[in-house]
């Protein structure tokens, strides 16, 4: 695999840019892999990487039934973040973090990791109390959390609405330094080119119909380009993944909604970090083009349209305006729903299944671009070794009958009741 | 924007209603022996289908009455509503 680097940039200048190697080949499918992905999304991807690199499994596809990076990891708005209060949240996504921190190196490109710190605004004084106390959960864990007061907050986000008639007063706010944002697109197009390298087979429109299942363990997968046989398989489709578990008679605790995002022109500097409303569900940050990348609530009934409404992003931007008032001074440049599974507590899956071989990754509500690195690392590990890693033993599947769930802010998939 | 019709009030924008969820769901009858599994399934799970659901809407800011919708989950397009007590 060809490096990336400021060498080979000058090199490729010389000849226009025509010579560069493909990133990642576009091949047959063999007849048989160790292990089958199904998802080339940002989770699919990630856990091909660490397959191979972290466990040697090389005979590894990923079957997409679209092109890689065409669906949520495309469609989020690249908000990374550990600032969780639970244990079983916050040791995960922590751990997330440190792979972010170092993944432009690890990957050989530049995913354009940025801590720019995210501020979650407070607009009361039992809010900050609240705050206080998941900031101190957050540095029990070794997160790091800084409180900010009103005045610290006027001189970071000066734009704010700090005018004695502000609908919604800011208090203060808790702060993770290190949270910020990252490209998405590179960070899947990064994985792509690493598994690659590593013997991946990375195989686009190619969408899987049904599972081979023989006394209980899998065998392979049926696909629109043929059958495929596998000796394990690893579901990251999440949006879709209700109607893969019904091809092997599960019925799961998740919904599929639609979450919209948009972004506005593109403006001069104007917001260093990541911001969130405190008095509602609002949150923006400004893109490296100089876009306010902006997003809220879901639209809040079942869908799998990659399209939302115009009431429920009425409602999240007359947030953002309360939050921002010169918001509403941008035109709007583009706005697009993505598929989220929404799970009952509001927290991931990433577990087996009653099928031998066959892997669950799915129920990540909101948040699953920022665990894109640690979803792939625990389900890896969960796929190589047939157990769950420690970080995601809080995940698994049977919590809904157990009652052992990880309601972090009390919201699943019905939010405007939380 | 959905239009939804309300079975006592008419067509109104969605920004009249709120959502309420899969109306096929049973709740376990009280007067029977109800297992854990059964709790567990009408609380959290769900078949979630692609295509056509029926489900629950409350017409929160107008009549305030619950209704049935039979809706397509992939195109939004509404076929038909019901009232609570009727089949869809």
């Amino acid at each position: 695999m060809q490096k990336y680097s400021i060498f080979s940039l000058i090199k490729n200048a010389f000849s226009n840019h025509q010579n560069w190697e493909v990133a990642w080949k576009d091949p047959t499918p063999k007849k048989e892999y160790d292990v089958i992905i199904i998802g080339g999304g940002g989770h699919g991807l990630a856990t091909a990487y660490y397959l191979a690199k972290e466990h040697k499994i090389n005979n590894v596809a990923i079957l997409e039934k679209g092109w890689i990076g065409g669906g949520n990891v495309g469609r989020n708005t690249t908000i990374l973040r550990s600032n969780y209060m639970w244990d079983a949240n916050g040791l995960f996504y922590e751990y997330g973090m440190k792979l972010w921190e170092n993944l432009s190196q690890e990957l050989n490109y530049n995913v354009m990791y940025s801590p720019r710190g995210i501020i979650n605004l407070a607009h009361s004084d039992a809010q900050l109390n609240t705050y206080s106390r998941r900031g101190n959960s957050m540095r029990l864990n070794g997160i790091d959390a800084v409180m900010l007061n009103r005045n610290e907050l006027k001189k970071m986000i000066p734009f704010a609405d700090f005018s004695s008639s502000a609908r919604f007063p800011i208090f203060g706010g808790l702060m993770q330094p290190r949270g910020g944002t990252a490209r998405h697109d590179a960070v899947a197009w990064g994985y792509a080119r690493q598994a690659d390298s590593m013997g991946v087979d990375i195989i686009q429109h190619c969408e899987v119909t049904g599972f081979d299942i023989e006394n209980g363990k899998v065998k392979g997968v049926q696909t629109s380009i043929g059958n495929i046989k596998a000796k394990k398989v690893g579901l990251c489709v999440a949006g879709n993944t209700s109607l893969l578990a019904e091809k092997l008679n599960m019925k799961l605790p998740i919904e599929s909604h639609v979450l919209q995002a948009c972004v506005s022109e593109p403006v001069k500097p104007f917001l260093d970090h990541v911001v969130t409303f405190g008095a509602g569900h609002f949150y923006c940050s400004q893109s490296d083009k100089g876009e306010m990348v902006m997003g809220g609530d879901l639209d809040g009934y079942n869908s799998y349209a990659q399209r939302g409404n115009l009431p429920t992003l009425q409602h999240v931007l007359s947030e953002g305006v309360a939050m921002f008032p010169n918001l509403s001074r941008l035109k709007m440049l583009r706005t697009w729903g993505g598929i989220m599974d929404m799970s009952m507590d509001g927290s991931p899956i990433i577990d087996k299944t009653h099928i031998d071989g066959v892997y669950l990754n799915c129920g990540w509500c909101y948040g699953g671009f920022k665990a894109t690195p640690v979803s792939g690392w625990t389900f890896a590990y969960t796929i190589a070794k047939d157990q769950v890693h420690e970080l995601n033993s809080k995940y698994r599947l049977n919590r809904f009958n157990t009652g052992h769930l990880i309601d972090e802010k009390g919201v699943g998939t019905k939010t405007w009741i939380g | 924007m959905l239009e939804i019709k309300c079975p006592y009030c008419g067509k109104r924008s969605q920004n009249e209603f709120s959502y309420g969820g899969d109306a096929s769901l049973k709740r376990p009858q009280l007067e029977k022996e109800i297992s854990d599994k059964d709790w567990d399934d009408f609380v959290y799970f769900r078949s979630n289908p692609r295509g056509k659901h029926s489900e629950l809407w409350h017409h929160v800011a107008g009549c305030r009455q619950w209704f049935k919708v039979l809706r397509n989950t992939a195109t939004h397009e509404i076929f038909k509503t019901a009232k609570i007590n009727e089949e869809l």
